[in-house]
């Protein structure tokens, strides 16, 4: 039997198609949503929940950070017990003179762009955070630095787009796109095909590979990151705290291993240690050399976590973009094909945002924010064989 | 890279039955062999004993086949003394990469080892890889109320302690083992109250075969149930403990009559009172945390553990890595030391390149194998888990102890959350994601978030490291070569 064609088909469970589908059943589309694993079974389900402000440079980043923030503390308000949201506020600490003056450059133009942020001495950081480093010599707090527990996001969202009539898909792969010249009328997946008036590639670090499936270049691919989490403990880390190296980790490409403390204890008692940064494709094996890095760095900041105990670390593979820009929205190489993809090590905190203009743009509203810098336009077009189905 | 004093033709992991038996005989056939123990002293889980230090106590009353043991003991004892193999106990291996050679990452285990810290690397060019398992738990309401004990925990404590954690017993749960349990306590001195054994045994009568193919096991079960008969212990089938009572710890339990599904039927409750101990079994969980990151093949045994798959000289579908004992398939002590000497046997004489010949010993070995194995399925088959096991919780019961999980959110999660399989369960709820992660509550969550794949038991599996290891030690020792 043939399912009936719907507005919109989501590729990908995650945070971010999680949002889209949520935005959109909202909005009075129809909506199917096709994942190859379980709910929220990638990237999504293998992170951390920050929402920064604070380690966003200006652009439009940022833009789709604050408006996120909005989102999160007004229209999803009524929901935020459901996924334990918390404005708990971050800390930069600088270990150093000069990683205390660029985090003071870092601060004029942060502020400049209307983020929240106070400088404050050492006095005024150990009050904040009493166990942390007497290296320290400076710091800023961010009052605007939330977090969210993901895969409660995830599957609330997922919950909430179902009883707004989503249909969901899992143990699904994408195989192919269905198209009729250059339009996309639908995907072909493992378990039948199904039409679309819009296709929207939500896959995370997997965005490229669904792109191609279009026969376009997207250059979103997988950035590891390792996290560890620590036995329960009573209170000791009260924020979110990170190094200053950390904001410049965030904006780097490098290939090779990176890492830069974020410290932050849960509701559960556990301290999380986020988080190192490789470009080794989908790579399963072990990398202890990233696991020491974290936890060198981590006990720098913090020197009591010597003593205290890992139970586990994952890992979890970042959706990449080259510019460090998401790829939102309609791509004129291809009508019919939508991006929501390449959030990096944001994607929690971005999802709702992205939901929303996506929503917004299907519907023919005007989006609250621009969604031009987002655009798939801006990647080099591939050639898309004409007429021809792409398998 | 040349052989260094950290370079070794073979590592054991595990000195229990299985590691103490691969060892020696690797250790016998001239292979550079290193043997690798979380414990302080030989033993494992099946021969765990007192401290050999401060006890005088002889062992052997606690124990079936301390014979063995002592015997497999002198032989890893002598080859230490004749500089054959190095012996690192209080060690544990909290992570392995495979390769040509392996890499193993060592933490101290921290207890023991105070002054000793930051990991340890050690390769060698095949592992034998023999961790054992841990009890397999089940939730009930009360189980989490001080005095309330795996049987298996029970039986350790008795084994290294020498006397009873509890003077009046109850034991629930399923397999032969809570017979052994029952009889550890009884030796001990105390009284056991009843034994609940949840499967109606039927399952055995047409597999009898299966027994008899194994003598010992038919003459230690006949010594249990006499020594049960003696101290007229009250032992029921198809009755399972269906919830423990008390206010500051367990003072008495309820047991029902189940049917055919593992429901509890109405009107069989009884009430035991008067009980200071409760023992809960419900068979073992094989240790898979290495196996998984090792990358190994794995299946759904009979009693839907998830074990490595072995060939006929017990090597894994990873080149050079050997799995004896419990990870190949709970099948007992007796099985383990002949998967053991088999691979010890192997892997020594592979050394040479080409085949190893067979000796009658090692042919022996692998009657033994088979048979016990074959009597390991036979078992598993005739106790299985009662389905319906979940309809004996409340809305409170906890599922998962260390995240104080309760039965109510954990349905919500499994009905509106799509949370039915164990990964989306841990994200929805958090059960396993504490303390233990998942190594008590992990059946309970495999068996609510129903699948039977492999692959989802492995991904729940896939835990790094093997145990709770300092910040420090991660931070000391790199796990790659710097230069
Ligand atoms: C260690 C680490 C820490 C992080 N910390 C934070 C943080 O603190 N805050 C924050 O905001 N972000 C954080 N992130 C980033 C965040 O996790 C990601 O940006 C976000 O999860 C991406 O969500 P997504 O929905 O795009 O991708 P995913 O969650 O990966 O979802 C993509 C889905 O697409 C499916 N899929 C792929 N291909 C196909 C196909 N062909 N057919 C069908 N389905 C397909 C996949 O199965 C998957 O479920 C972190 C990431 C890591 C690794
Ligand atoms: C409590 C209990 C009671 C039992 N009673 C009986 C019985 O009465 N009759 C019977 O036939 N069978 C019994 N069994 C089963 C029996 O113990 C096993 O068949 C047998 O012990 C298996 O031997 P093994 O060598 O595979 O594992 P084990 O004896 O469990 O030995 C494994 C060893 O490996 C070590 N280890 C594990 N992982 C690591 C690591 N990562 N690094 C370093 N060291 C590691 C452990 O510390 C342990 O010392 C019992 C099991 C348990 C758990």
């Amino acid at each position: 039997m043939q399912s009936s064609p719907s507005d919109v088909l989501i590729i990908g469970s995650g945070a971010v198609g999680a949002a889209v589908a949520f935005f959109c059943a909202k909005a009075g589309l129809s909506v199917r949503v096709v994942d190859k694993g379980r709910p929220g079974g990638g990237t999504s389900s293998r992170c951390e929940g920050n929402l920064l402000v604070s380690d966003k440079e200006h652009g439009p980043e940022l833009d789709l950070a604050n408006y996120s923030l909005g989102l999160w503390r007004g229209e999803l308000a009524e929901f935020a017990h459901l996924w334990e949201f918390e404005n708990k506020g971050g800390i930069i600490v600088a270990s150093q003179e000069s990683s205390m003056a660029s985090l003071q450059r870092a601060l004029q133009v942060q502020r400049q762009h209307g983020i929240e942020v106070e400088e404050i001495d050492v006095p005024g950081l150990k009050e904040l955070e009493p166990n942390v480093t007497d290296q320290a010599v400076g710091a800023a707090f961010y009052p605007d630095d939330c977090q969210v527990m993901p895969m409660l996001l995830t599957a609330h969202l997922l919950r909430m787009a179902r009883e707004a009539g989503a249909e969901l898909l899992f143990d699904t792969e994408v195989t192919g796109m269905v198209r009729t010249g250059d339009q996309i009328q639908g995907v072909r997946t493992s378990q039948g095909t199904y039409y679309a008036q819009t296709v929207i590639n939500a896959a995370g670090p997997w965005g490229a590979e669904v792109a191609e499936l279009a026969g376009v270049n997207v250059p979103v691919g997988p950035r590891r990151g390792y996290v560890l989490v620590t036995e329960p403990l009573p209170p000791m880390v009260f924020r979110k705290v990170y190094a200053a190296e950390y904001i410049d980790n965030v904006g780097s490409s490098e290939e090779g291993l990176q890492a830069s403390p974020v410290v932050e204890g849960t509701q559960a008692g556990s301290i999380l240690i986020g988080s190192s940064r490789e470009r080794v494709g989908f790579d399963h094996t072990l990398n202890p050399e990233a696991l020491q890095m974290i936890a060198r760095n981590a006990i720098a900041l913090f020197p009591f976590l010597q003593e205290t105990r890992i139970l586990r670390h994952y890992f979890g593979f970042r959706p990449y973009s080259p510019d460090h820009v998401p790829v939102i929205g309609p791509d004129p190489r291809v009508p019919g094909l939508w991006h929501a993809c390449g959030h990096e090590g944001a994607g929690i905190g971005l999802s709702v945002g992205t939901g929303k203009l996506i929503a917004q743009a299907l519907t023919g509203e005007q989006t609250d924010i621009e969604l031009g810098p987002f655009s798939p336009a801006r990647f080099d077009t591939a050639a898309v064989p004409e007429g021809q189905e792409v398998p | 890279m040349a052989d260094t004093e950290n370079t070794y033709e073979v590592a054991v992991i595990g000195a229990g039955p299985a590691g103490l038996a691969a060892a020696s005989e690797a250790a016998a056939g001239g292979a550079h062999t290193v043997l690798i123990d979380a414990a302080g002293q030989f033993g494992g889980q099946y021969w765990r004993h007192a401290d050999e230090q401060s006890s005088s106590e002889d062992p052997a009353v606690w124990h079936h086949g301390w014979k063995t043991y002592t015997g497999l003991a002198s032989a890893v004892d002598d080859a230490i003394s004749a500089g054959k193999l190095q012996y690192l106990p209080a060690s544990h291996v909290i992570a392995a990469e495979a390769g040509s050679p392996f890499s193993l990452s060592i933490a101290p285990v921290p207890e023991s080892q105070p002054e000793h810290q930051g990991l340890t690397q050690i390769r060698a060019h095949t592992v034998v890889l023999c961790p054992g398992a841990y009890d397999r738990q089940l939730p009930v309401p009360g189980w989490t109320l001080p005095g309330v004990m795996a049987a298996g925990g029970i039986q350790a404590f008795i084994k290294t302690q020498g006397i009873s954690p509890g003077q009046r017993v109850v034991l629930g749960g399923t397999g032969p083992f809570l017979l052994s349990a029952a009889a550890s306590v009884l030796q001990a001195g105390a009284e056991v109250a009843a034994i609940c054994e949840s499967s109606d045994l039927t399952g055995w009568v047409p597999r009898g075969v299966s027994a008899a193919l194994v003598p010992s096991k038919g003459k230690e079960g006949a010594e249990y149930i006499a020594l049960l008969a003696r101290h007229r212990v009250p032992y029921f089938r198809r009755r399972a403990v269906v919830a423990i009572h008390g206010d500051q710890r367990a003072t008495a339990v309820s047991t029902a009559r189940l049917n055919r599904d593992g429901k509890a039927l109405p009107g069989t409750e009884r009430i035991i009172e008067d009980v200071d101990l409760v023992g809960l079994g419900w068979g073992f969980v094989p240790q898979s945390e290495l196996v998984v990151q090792l990358g190994a093949q794995m299946f759904r045994d009979a009693d839907g553990s998830l074990v490595a798959e072995v060939d006929k000289d017990q090597q894994s579908s990873v080149p050079g890595l050997y799995l004896a004992g419990e990870i190949t398939g709970v099948a007992g002590a007796t099985a383990a030391v002949a998967e053991g000497r088999i691979a010890g046997r192997q892997v020594a004489g592979l050394r040479g390149g080409g085949r190893p010949p067979r000796s009658s010993a090692d042919i022996k070995d692998r009657v033994l194998r088979r048979n016990h194995r074959l009597f390991a399925q036979a078992m598993h088959r005739a106790h299985p888990l009662p389905q319906q096991w979940p309809e004996w919780l409340t809305d409170e019961t906890v599922i998962c102890r260390c995240e104080e999980v309760p039965w109510q959110k954990t349905k919500e999660a499994i009905d509106s959350l799509s949370a039915e399989e164990p990964r989306g369960l841990k994200g929805a709820t958090r059960i396993g994601m504490g303390w233990c992660q998942g190594r008590m509550c992990g059946q309970a969550a495999d068996c609510l978030a129903s699948s039977d794949s492999a692959d989802v038991a492995q991904a729940v599996a896939r835990r790094g490291p093997a145990i709770p290891v300092s910040l420090r030690a991660l931070a000391g020792e790199s796990g790659r070569e710097s230069s």
